[in-house]
């Protein structure tokens, strides 16, 4: 059986003063929900209230070793808790054929699409819905953009019985059909935006003003590891399950740390749960893949390489915008990629060097799902498809005795008609 | 500074008028502003448009959108206060919007632009006192008043974090919601607005769901001000380019019924 046999605040030790290190990359954010100059609480004061509650719940909730317990229980039964660690031989040996001599390092990938629900989401929703129901709130909303969180966020509602409501783009709407149909199966509203550029953006906008407008009884379950303090740091804290899994299976297979951890980037939830357990290990480099789209110098949805620190949705982060600080549509052919921020934690990760960030176009992302499917039948999602492409190029300059480690946050059955559509295939 | 704490007349509340510049285009929203004083408005509370006004309905949500979508850019929204203030040298004018686009090119930069442009006040949405530094400081350094928001989940231990370097006035948001779309009811705005009285002396003006004039006379027996956004916005969105005396027309119903209110 698996146990983590620590109560959360050990856990999370980077939170605790006398762990408070300063040479540390793991013990942001400071008591304002600030990582360097980014994060914060942007918030309008009809909200700053509850932000402030949610944040005295969230440290009660930490030092308390029954929600740790309650936490870890359904992780393990519900969730399916710890995913595997693979070893994809047959990947490393295709990218080894086209390697120079020598070259072609180990790929292994943490399968946290093989959770329940199908992505690293349900990790995340089953911590906030714990926190919801210590605060005795009793109705839920969400914003998806992939509709994995929205999916997530249902079905955690369903197993606690409260309502739930998922604002979701109606351009989103069109391109997930069968999350849609999930979603309504688990008993949730899902409310169709059309203002804006009707994706993630103004789902997230349409959660905020649903929010404010039922503070008394709503719990806002935020998807991504960004938001107004303290989303993004307990949106990690929940995430980073993945990283002390990986770290720990790695280390009992091969009894080393991995060279290189890859995870793709949206708002970079999964990401930074792959991440935060490994900061402070110097040896692990970080790699984090933006989308794209249809190439930098286009539409693309990479904030870190084409957008500038900015003010949006309740953190300071680096912003697809203009140079009045209006906000750009993004496009990625990943739904779950397809925002124009990002977490700011990652920004800071960005500008502290800690971390290193690139991107992988559509047709990259593309490519790289059909490879993963013929080479080690497994049908990825898009968002990870990223991530895959950029371990294909990764380990081809690396040797053949290092190690990379890379996040499949989530299953391809809810892209295959995108996929189908972007092939010319029709199903 | 003046200017703001000035238009507060001691005898009757004061009329204070949101429109979004640039709705429908830039070049329209002098003739709207110059309405709502003929009209009878005391204080002008100038919309800066953003592509994600999450504090706003439907109404300002798509007047953030014909602006953006005419083209308006923040350059315009100063112009357009500039000349505002050359026509009408003793109306105070207030900016109200969003954390980015006032600080995109740094809080000092839109400071000195505020007065350059003649501006009195700003108030911005989505930058509680949590994060005051990142603009309010640069506006104190250049006298622009910051115009604090209390609502109806400020409690009395936070009260006075918001009061601590408010200035201009205080604008209580009288609904948990987006802007537009409620009222609140009338005992509890005057219970709100004793509450807020008491701990200071700034002016309390009162909005968020206000669009009949007997609702604004109601309000303006019991607050210092009455706001009125969504439903003059709804005008210019009804009437477009020839909003102006439509615009005059319904601000007068609404200032004559402060008038006599009290």
């Amino acid at each position: 059986m698996w146990t983590e046999s620590l109560p959360f605040a050990k856990r999370f030790a980077h939170m605790t003063k006398h762990d408070k290190l300063s040479n540390s990359f793991r013990n942001q954010p400071d008591e304002r929900g600030h990582f360097g100059q980014f994060g914060g609480r942007y918030v309008a004061e009809t909200l700053m209230p509850l932000i402030l509650d949610l944040e005295k719940h969230y440290r009660a909730a930490q030092a308390d070793p029954a929600f740790a317990e309650e936490f870890d229980d359904l992780l393990e039964h519900y969730v399916g808790r710890p995913s595997p660690l693979y070893f994809a031989e047959r990947l490393t040996e295709h990218v080894r054929k086209e390697a120079p001599e020598g070259k072609g390092a180990q790929i292994w990938f943490k399968r946290d699409e093989l959770n329940h629900t199908g992505a690293h989401k349900i990790n995340n929703c089953i911590g906030q819905i714990l926190l919801a129901k210590r605060m005795g709130k009793t109705r839920i909303i969400a914003e998806t953009g992939a509709g994995q969180h929205g999916v997530a966020t249902a079905t955690v509602c369903a197993r606690f019985g409260l309502p739930c409501v998922i604002y979701m783009g109606a351009t989103d709407i069109e391109r997930q059909k069968p999350n849609i149909f999930r979603m309504r199966l688990l008993g949730a509203e899902v409310v169709p935006v059309t203002s804006g550029s009707a994706t993630l953006k103004d789902a997230m906008n349409d959660a905020l003003r649903d929010w404010v407008a039922n503070v008394h009884d709503t719990f806002y379950i935020i998807g991504t590891a960004a938001g107004p303090h303290p989303y993004p740091e307990l949106v990690r804290d929940f995430q980073s399950v993945i990283g002390r899994e990986a770290r720990a299976q790695l280390l009992e297979r091969t009894g080393r740390l991995p060279d290189l951890l890859v995870a793709a980037i949206g708002g970079g939830s999964n990401a930074i749960g792959l991440f935060h357990p490994f900061l402070d290990d110097p040896d692990v480099e970080m790699l984090g893949i933006e989308a794209a789209g249809h190439g930098l110098e286009k539409e693309h949805a990479a904030s870190l390489a084409g957008g500038k620190p900015g003010i949006l949705h309740g953190n300071k982060t680096y912003l697809l915008q203009d140079e009045d600080g209006q906000i750009d549509e993004a496009h990625s052919i990943s739904a779950g990629l397809d925002y124009p921020g990002i977490g700011p934690e990652h920004s800071w990760l960005k500008e502290s060097g800690r971390v290193r960030y690139d991107s992988v176009t559509d047709t990259e992302a593309l490519r790289a799902f059909q490879l993963l499917c013929g080479t080690e039948g497994i049908i990825p999602a898009l968002e990870p498809s990223h991530a895959i492409a950029a371990v294909a190029r990764e380990a081809l300059k690396m040797n053949k005795d290092q190690i990379i480690l890379a996040n499949l946050c989530g299953r391809g059955d809810k892209d295959i008609f995108t996929v189908a559509e972007a092939l010319g295939t029709e199903i | 500074m003046t200017r703001l704490s000035q238009s507060f007349p001691t005898d009757r509340a004061a009329l204070v008028a949101f429109v979004t510049g640039g709705d429908p285009t830039a070049a329209n929203t002098g003739a709207i502003l110059d309405a709502l004083v003929e009209g009878g408005a005391d204080i002008i509370e100038l919309g800066m448009p953003f592509t994600d006004p999450m504090a706003d309905g439907p109404a300002i949500q798509a007047a953030n959108i014909r602006s953006l979508s005419a083209g308006t850019k923040t350059a315009d929204i100063l112009n357009i206060a500039s000349a505002f203030r050359d026509r009408h040298p003793t109306v105070p004018l207030v900016l109200m919007g969003y954390a980015n686009p006032m600080t995109i090119r740094g809080a000092d930069w839109f400071a000195k632009a505020c007065v350059d442009a003649g501006v009195d006040g700003v108030i911005c949405v989505d930058i509680p006192v949590e994060e005051d530094d990142s603009l309010g400081d640069a506006l104190r350094a250049e006298d622009v008043a910051v115009i604090r928001l209390a609502t109806p989940t400020t409690d009395a231990e936070r009260l006075p974090e918001i009061l601590n370097n408010a200035s201009g006035f205080l604008y209580y948001v009288s609904v948990a919601g987006i802007t537009g779309l409620q009222q609140a009811a009338q005992a509890s705005i005057e219970e709100a607005v004793a509450r807020l009285k008491t701990g200071t002396d700034l002016p309390v003006a009162v909005g968020f769901g206000v669009r009949t004039p007997e609702q604004a006379a109601d309000i303006a027996r019991v607050a210092d001000g009455v706001v009125v956004g969504s439903a003059i916005v709804e005008i210019i969105a009804e009437h477009g380019s020839n909003a102006a005396p439509h615009v005059k027309d319904y601000v007068k119903s609404l200032s004559d019924a402060i008038r006599s209110a009290r």
